[in-house]
C-alpha cells in the first residue's frame, strides 16, 4: 500500500489535497487499462465484502460502483431505500450497524441528506464511500469529471471549466468546484441567478447569468442535469425559458472553441439542457465520463478499502 | 421562624440600584431587615468573595411536559435550572398537548408544585394546537396563571391573526412573546444562509426569514399599543430594527442565547447536529451586532431556548435531526465568561439585570429583586471561578450540548429559592 493514501473513506473532494486527488488519477490510470483487457478482473479485493446501501434511488452510480467492485473481486450486495428498514423507522445509524456486524468492509452511500456520509463515517470502522450526499458532494463524479478532462486535454491547470445550470441543489457541481480549483482550472458557473447565488464566489470561481458571454473562452462545458420539478418552481419560470437562456443549443455550441470538451454527468433530458446534435457530436466526451466513471471508482474502492482494517 | 445570613457577599440588586458587599438577611422564606432577627436559630452562609444576586429568571426554556418525558421532565429541568443558578423558569406551551388551555397549564403547575426545586411559570399559546389558525382562549390562559403568550418553536404566519392576538393580549395584560420566522422565506433551512450553507449544501435558512417577521412585530406593536417581545434574536438586519422601533417609543424588545453569541455557522462544517438550532448559528457579522445590541441594551433580557432532546433523536441526519439544544447549565457561565469577561461588552450587574429585573419587568413578576419582603429567591455567583462543562454531569435528562469541554470563567455556586437551598457546587 501507497504511503500517499490512509483515508478509510471517500467522503468529498473538499477535505482532499491536491495530491491525494492526483494519486487516485493516477491509481485510475491503471484501472482503466484492466478495463481493455479480455479478463476483466483482478484479485485486488477478494475476500471483501461491498454495501451498496443507496438510500435515494439512483442507477447509473450503483451500477458503475457494483461493477467496480465485481471486477476488484468483492462481493458486493445492494441495498435500496425500499428494501431496506429506514422505511420501517430504523435509523440510518441503526441500519448501518447492522451492515458492520454483518462484516461489510466497505459502505458505498447514496443519501438525500448532506453529511449522512460523515455521519457514517465518524461510527463506522468500515470504509464509508459517498456516492453522492444531497446537494453536498458527489466525489466520485467530481474524480470522473477530472480523469475525463485530463485524459482529453492532458492537463487541468489552467484551463477554463464551465459549469451550467443548477448550481444550487448540485452536489455534482460542488465536488467539481472543489476539485478542480484544487488542482488549478479556473472555474466559471453559469444559470439563472436564482440557481447560481453570489455566494459561490466566496467558493473561489465566478458566476454568470450570461452563457453566450463565457463560452467563447471555454476549455469544458459541463452541463448539468435541470429538472422543474416541485421545489424548483419559485427558482425559475419554466423548461423552455431555461432552454432559451441556458441550453447549449445546436446554434450556441457554435460559439465552443473547437477543442472544448463536452460534458454531462447525466442522465441528459435531450433538448432541455443540451441539443441532441451537441451531446452525440464530436466534442461530446459524455460516454468517456462513464468508461472513466468505472476506472476511478475502482481506484476509490481499491484504495479506501485497503486501508479500513 | 427560620433566618439565614448570607455574610460578606457583594449584594447586587438591579432593582433598588444597590451593588455593596454587605449581609443578606432571610426570614421565612423572604428578605428581611437585619433588625427582624430576634430570637430564633440562624443560619449562616458564608458568602465572601461571592455576588450575591436576586435569583435568576431564565424566561425561555422548553420543559417538555406533558408529552415529551423522555427529552424533559419539569422536575429533571427545574433542577437542571437550580443546578445553573435559575430561581424561575418561563417554560414554552408546544407541549403534547400544546398548553393552549387552562386544563394544561393547571397540570403544569401541579407537577411544578410537587416535583419542581425552583419555580415554574408556564406561557400560554398564542394559536390553538400551535397551529397558527385560530386564537387560544388567551383570556381563560391569562386567568389560569400564565405569565405570556406564544406559538415559540412555531410562528403565527398570518399577519391579521397576529394583530388580533395582540390586541386581545393588550386587554388581557398579557405580553406577547414571538419565535420570529417567514415559513415562506425560511422554507427547508437548517442552516443560516450564506457561506457554510452554500459550501456543505444545506439548505439556508435566511436572516431575511427573521427580520421580515421582527419588522411585522415592530408594525403590530405600534398598531396595537402592545408589547411584542421578540424570542432569541440572532440577525444583525434584527437587531437594527429593534433599535430603530425602540428610539420611536414603540413597545418592542429581544432576548439572546448563548449559542448565539458564543458560536458562528462556521462550526457545523462537520454536520454535528448539536450545531442545529432555530433560529440557526449565525455570521460573525451577527454575532458582533448581537453583542453591540446587548451593549446598547437593544437586546434586554438573556436566556437559554433550552431545548433538550434525546440522543437518539439528534444522533441523525442532519437535517432530519430536531433543533435546539439544552442550555440552563452552561448559559451563565458562557454569559458571563464572552460578554463580561471576553468582550467587555456589559459589566456583571448590567448581566444580573438583564436575568432578573429585566424579565421580571417584561413579564411583570413578583421577583427579581432583593427588596425586603420580596421571595427569598437568591442565586450566589462565582464571577471568576474557571470550571469545565461536563455535559455527563448535567441534571438536565438530556445531553444535547455543543458546549461539552468547554472552559468558561463565571457560574453560580449556590441557588436558594424561597429561602431554602435547592443547588449547591
Amino acid at each position: 500500500m501507497s504511503t500517499n493514501w490512509n483515508r478509510k473513506d471517500l467522503l468529498g473532494l473538499r477535505e482532499l489535497s491536491a495530491d491525494e486527488i492526483n494519486f487516485i488519477l493516477e491509481t485510475a490510470d491503471a484501472f482503466k487499462q484492466v478495463g481493455t483487457r479480455e479478463i476483466k478482473k483482478v484479485p485486488a479485493l477478494r475476500g471483501k465484502t461491498l454495501v451498496n446501501f443507496f438510500v435515494e434511488p439512483s442507477t447509473r452510480t450503483r451500477t458503475s460502483f457494483e461493477l467496480a467492485a465485481f471486477r476488484l473481486s468483492a462481493d458486493v450486495i445492494n441495498i435500496s431505500a425500499t428494501t431496506s428498514s429506514l422505511t420501517k423507522g430504523e435509523t440510518l445509524k441503526d441500519t448501518a450497524r447492522n451492515l458492520e456486524a454483518l462484516h461489510a468492509d466497505i459502505l458505498v452511500l447514496r443519501h438525500s441528506s448532506a453529511g449522512a456520509p460523515q455521519f457514517l463515517a465518524q461510527r463506522l470502522k468500515s470504509s464509508v464511500i459517498n456516492a453522492g450526499d444531497g446537494a453536498h458532494e458527489h466525489p466520485t463524479q467530481g474524480l470522473l469529471d477530472l480523469y475525463t478532462i485530463r485524459e482529453k486535454r492532458g492537463k487541468i491547470d489552467n484551463l477554463h471549466v464551465v459549469i451550467v445550470g443548477d448550481i444550487l441543489f448540485s452536489r455534482v457541481a460542488r465536488s467539481n468546484i472543489f476539485g478542480l480549483t484544487k488542482l488549478g482550472a479556473r472555474v466559471t458557473l453559469v444559470g439563472p441567478s436564482t440557481l447560481v447565488p453570489r455566494e459561490f464566489e466566496k467558493l473561489g470561481v465566478a458566476v454568470s447569468n450570461q452563457i453566450d458571454k463565457v463560452l467563447p473562452d471555454a476549455d469544458v462545458v459541463n452541463l448539468l442535469r435541470i429538472q422543474h420539478e416541485r421545489q424548483r418552481k419559485e427558482y425559475f419560470p419554466g423548461i423552455s425559458e431555461y432552454t432559451t437562456l441556458f441550453g447549449l443549443t445546436k446554434e450556441r455550441a457554435k460559439l465552443l472553441k473547437p477543442d472544448c470538451l463536452v460534458m454531462h454527468p447525466g442522465p441528459i433530458n435531450r433538448g432541455v439542457e443540451i441539443d441532441s446534435e451537441v451531446a452525440d457530436g464530436l466534442q461530446s466526451v459524455i460516454l468517456d465520463q462513464v468508461t472513466n466513471g468505472l476506472a476511478v471508482r475502482m481506484a476509490v474502492l481499491y484504495l479506501c478499502g485497503g486501508i479500513a482494517a | 421562624m427560620s433566618a439565614i445570613i448570607i455574610r460578606n457577599g457583594r449584594v447586587i440588586d438591579p432593582a433598588n440600584k444597590r451593588d455593596e458587599v454587605v449581609d443578606l438577611t432571610i426570614v421565612d422564606g423572604r428578605i428581611a431587615d437585619k433588625s427582624s432577627i430576634e430570637n430564633q436559630k440562624t443560619e449562616s452562609i458564608d458568602a465572601k468573595g461571592l455576588i450575591v444576586a436576586p435569583g435568576l429568571i431564565d424566561m425561555h426554556v422548553h420543559l417538555r411536559e406533558p408529552g415529551f418525558g423522555h427529552k424533559e421532565t419539569i422536575a429533571s429541568g427545574a433542577h437542571a435550572a437550580a443546578a445553573g443558578g435559575f430561581t424561575t423558569i418561563v417554560c414554552m406551551p408546544n407541549t403534547l398537548p400544546a398548553a393552549d388551555n387552562p386544563a394544561t397549564i393547571a397540570w403544569i403547575k401541579d407537577r411544578a408544585a410537587a416535583a419542581a426545586s425552583v419555580n415554574v411559570l408556564p406561557t400560554g399559546a398564542i394559536s390553538k394546537n400551535i397551529a397558527g389558525e385560530e386564537l387560544a382562549p388567551i383570556g381563560s390562559l391569562g386567568q389560569a396563571g400564565v405569565v405570556a403568550i406564544t406559538d415559540d418553536g412555531h410562528c403565527v404566519q398570518n399577519h391579521e391573526l397576529m394583530r388580533r392576538a395582540v390586541e386581545y393580549a393588550r386587554m388581557v395584560g398579557l405580553p406577547v412573546l414571538d419565535h420570529c420566522q417567514d415559513y415562506n422565506l425560511v422554507g427547508k433551512g437548517v442552516v443560516n444562509e450564506g457561506y457554510w450553507s452554500t459550501l456543505l449544501g444545506l439548505p439556508g435558512w435566511p436572516a431575511a426569514g427573521e427580520e421580515a417577521i421582527v419588522m411585522r412585530n415592530i408594525l403590530l406593536a405600534e398598531l396595537c399599543d402592545h408589547h411584542i417581545h421578540c424570542q432569541h434574536v440572532s440577525a444583525v438586519g434584527s437587531v437594527r430594527l429593534i433599535r430603530e422601533a425602540q428610539a420611536r417609543g414603540v413597545k418592542i424588545s429581544g432576548e439572546v442565547c448563548p449559542h448565539h453569541i458564543a458560536l458562528t455557522d462556521e462550526a457545523i462544517q462537520n454536520f454535528d447536529t448539536n450545531y442545529k438550532m432555530n433560529p440557526p448559528l449565525r455570521s460573525k457579522a451577527d454575532v458582533d451586532a448581537i453583542l453591540e445590541g446587548i451593549a446598547d441594551c437593544t437586546l434586554s433580557i438573556l436566556c437559554s431556548d433550552h431545548a433538550p432532546h434525546a440522543g437518539f433523536e439528534k444522533e441523525v441526519e442532519f437535517d432530519q435531526a430536531p433543533f435546539g439544544i439544552v442550555g440552563l447549565e452552561t448559559e451563565l457561565g458562557i454569559f458571563i465568561d464572552q460578554l463580561v469577561h471576553k468582550h467587555h461588552k456589559i459589566d456583571i450587574v448590567r448581566l444580573i439585570e438583564m436575568y432578573t429585573l429585566e424579565p421580571a419587568k417584561l413579564l411583570k413578576l413578583d421577583a427579581g429583586t432583593l427588596s425586603v419582603g420580596a421571595p427569598a429567591d437568591v442565586t450566589l455567583i462565582a464571577p471568576d471561578l474557571e470550571w469545565t462543562v461536563r455535559t455527563d454531569q448535567f441534571q438536565s435528562a438530556s445531553r444535547n450540548s455543543p458546549f461539552d469541554g468547554w472552559k468558561l470563567k463565571g457560574r453560580a455556586v449556590r441557588t436558594i429559592v424561597g429561602g431554602k437551598t435547592v443547588w449547591k457546587l
